[in-house]
């Protein structure tokens, strides 16, 4: 393309096309909740029920083609379901990975044969549906789609970040944070049911397929470069959205590249790139602080500086509580 | 690339035959037809190896890493059908790299938890299938084969096809024996193991490639998405039904052969494909498993209640 040697010029002439204004803006916002949500599924070390998700997206969205419903609809149907039953399945939110790895292998057979039944059957059938679910088509959506898929990738980004606090003391240390009143279970199921519907919101994107490279590639990317909490929230969400920018501006100047790879080959670049900085740091961490070196053997329990900071605050909580209720007995009797 | 061969045989499926009632003409019907005998023949194979991995695997908690591990073939299958190599080299070049690089990449790093590990796993499955989304669309008139790559299509084994499985899975079956018993203590438990010097982490890359060769050569035949439930479906009931490592290994190789051989009989005579039911049939022998586990602990629970009443009355 000419027009791209002067990146200007490019931009201008890449906003021109309203496909590629509904793509960015959808895009926007699909990679914030991805990014968002992905933080905290990386760090309750859930990343499998992501994967799980890709699975059960592809049967949703066939299941509603094959009985003559919206895409859409079975697909956050689906994966808002099953995210909510694998919640059920385990205790505080956390089921066994052998059952996950049961239930969705299942699904995926029952999605098989949903694309089957609604290829045989549908007269006009779209034959490349299978496809298309499973691998993404952002420069597709129509612009109905796209505000609808904005709107929803916003409020899942505003949920999560209102449940961001409760959900990392919970993910950090369960057992304080029920002391301290979070309710974990509700919280726990509540957070896979966002999780199903940003598992849907990703499918829009870059695919059934490729959803868990939205949802855990920049978290993971966030984690290796931030131990705090936060940041590696924020990083998150950043280098998610990042990724689907550079990608469907580096798919629109290449056509013969799908979006959805130039969007993953994009996380995964700063995926690599976080851990080579952090390697890099750490050796360089470890060069300066040559002599202490109970530094370098890590303790099982407390193995980041987040972890450890958040769970002797909490401590100091329990602690502070205890000694107060103790004190109100001793000076009732 | 067998897709002309596929797509005769997808275009002949919706004509199946009918079902009689006399389960011995069926039977003889099936068997009648060549490449429904290779189809079981290669079934049976793939049914042992991916149990007997499988168990493994499952012991080890590893079903996150097996079926990246699974998936990745679909990339290297689409690669080498791109650059024009067979498609098995695909299969074996892309599992077994991304074995090596998840075993790889978060050991030895200070630091890292779980989490990582698991993102790195997922990072790495992303961004395969992603590049599987590539060679697709640089490779025209590919799009017929990619249900092929993805669900795989038992009824187009060759001969040749066959013979690699075979070697393969004895090779393969081989050196889990040859494992098994260090193998089984650093899975069961990784600490004590490590004390005793058994060497915990080679041992952990030489099983995730294990899985890798396994799972490529099974995807040939059974597509890149269905090999895990083949993986993990018998291990899982075989491991819900019995503790005991020989019994247990058995018990998955029996139920992935049943599970196999069922699916693959009545695809034959249904239009719906192998996988559906090959899946639906090992859901159902892990549900069954699952239930006979909580019926048995509810009776011994009882027996326990009744022979010692005063202890567990409430």
């Amino acid at each position: 393309m000419i027009a791209a040697l002067d990146p200007f010029v490019g931009v201008a002439h890449m906003l021109s096309r309203p496909f590629m204004v509904d793509a960015l803006l959808a895009g926007t916002l699909i990679a914030l909740a991805a990014g968002l949500v992905g933080h905290f599924l990386v760090m309750r070390e859930q990343v499998f029920t992501g994967d799980a998700l890709s699975h059960v997206a592809f049967t949703g969205a066939l299941g509603a083609l094959a009985i003559g419903l919206d895409l859409r609809l079975g697909l956050f149907l689906g994966c808002v379901a099953v995210a909510v039953l694998i919640g059920l399945l385990g205790p505080a939110g956390r089921a066994d990975d052998v059952v996950i790895g049961n239930v969705f292998a299942w699904l995926l057979g029952v999605g098989v044969f949903f694309l089957t039944l609604y290829t045989t059957s549908r007269r006009g059938a779209n034959g490349t549906a299978g496809t298309t679910v499973l691998f993404g088509s952002i420069f597709g959506m129509t612009s109905s789609q796209a505000v609808v898929a904005s709107v929803v990738g916003g409020c899942i980004a505003v949920a999560a970040l209102a449940i961001g606090r409760p959900l990392t003391f919970m993910s950090i240390d369960p057992a304080v944070a029920a002391v301290r009143g979070v309710r974990v279970r509700p919280l726990g199921l509540g957070f896979l049911a966002l999780v199903g519907a940003a598992a849907g919101e990703a499918t829009q994107a870059v695919g059934a397929l490729l959803l868990l490279g939205l949802l855990a590639t920049p978290a993971g990317a966030a984690r290796r470069l931030s131990a705090s909490p936060w940041r590696a929230m924020w990083l998150s969400a950043g280098i998610a959205v990042g990724s689907v920018w550079a990608g469907l501006a580096a798919s629109y100047a290449a056509p013969t590249v799908p979006p959805s790879f130039a969007i993953l080959a994009v996380a995964t670049s700063a995926y690599v790139l976080a851990s080579g900085w952090r390697s890099w740091s750490l050796r360089r961490g470890v060069r300066d602080r040559q002599p202490s070196s109970a530094s370098l053997t890590p303790n099982p329990t407390s193995t980041t500086p987040e972890r450890r900071s958040i769970r002797r605050r909490a401590r100091r909580l329990v602690i502070n509580r205890v000694t107060r209720s103790d004190a109100r007995t001793i000076t009732a009797k | 690339m067998p897709s002309p061969l596929v797509a005769s045989l997808l275009a002949a499926a919706p004509s199946a035959p009918a079902l009689s009632a006399n389960p011995v003409t069926d039977a003889r019907e099936l068997f009648a037809y060549p490449f429904m005998v290779a189809a079981l023949e290669a079934g049976t194979v793939v049914a042992v190896l991916a149990a007997a991995i499988g168990w493994v695997m499952v012991l080890r908690r590893q079903s996150f890493a097996g079926h990246t591990l699974a998936v990745v073939g679909f990339p290297g299958a689409a690669g080498a059908t791109l650059l024009g190599l067979p498609i098995a080299a695909g299969y074996f070049g892309a599992c077994i790299l991304s074995a090596l690089v998840i075993a790889g990449v978060p050991r030895g790093r200070a630091g890292t938890t779980r989490g990582a590990e698991s993102a790195v796993t997922g990072a790495v499955q992303a961004f395969a299938l992603a590049s599987g989304v590539l060679f697709v669309n640089l490779y025209r008139g590919f799009l017929n084969g990619v249900d092929a790559l993805l669900f795989g299509s038992f009824l187009g084994v060759t001969a040749s096809q066959l013979l690699i499985l075979a070697a393969v899975a004895v090779g393969a079956l081989a050196v889990l024996a040859f494992l098994w018993r260090p193998l089984l203590f650093s899975s069961v438990d990784p600490d004590v193991a490590a004390a005793r010097g058994v060497p915990v982490a080679s041992l952990s890359v030489a099983f995730l490639v294990l899985v890798a060769v396994a799972v490529a050569a099974a995807s040939e035949i059974t597509g890149s998405l269905l090999v895990f439930a083949l993986l993990v479906m018998p291990a899982a009931a075989a491991q819900r039904l019995t503790a005991r490592p020989g019994l247990g290994l058995l018990l998955a190789v029996v139920i992935a052969l049943a599970v196999t051989w069922a699916g693959l009989g009545i695809a034959y005579f249904s239009i719906y494909p192998s996988g559906f039911f090959l899946t639906s049939f090992g859901f159902a022998a892990y549900l069954v498993a699952v239930g006979v586990r909580s019926v048995s602990e509810g009776r011994g629970r009882r027996a326990r209640a009744t022979r010692a009443p005063g202890s567990l009355s409430t």
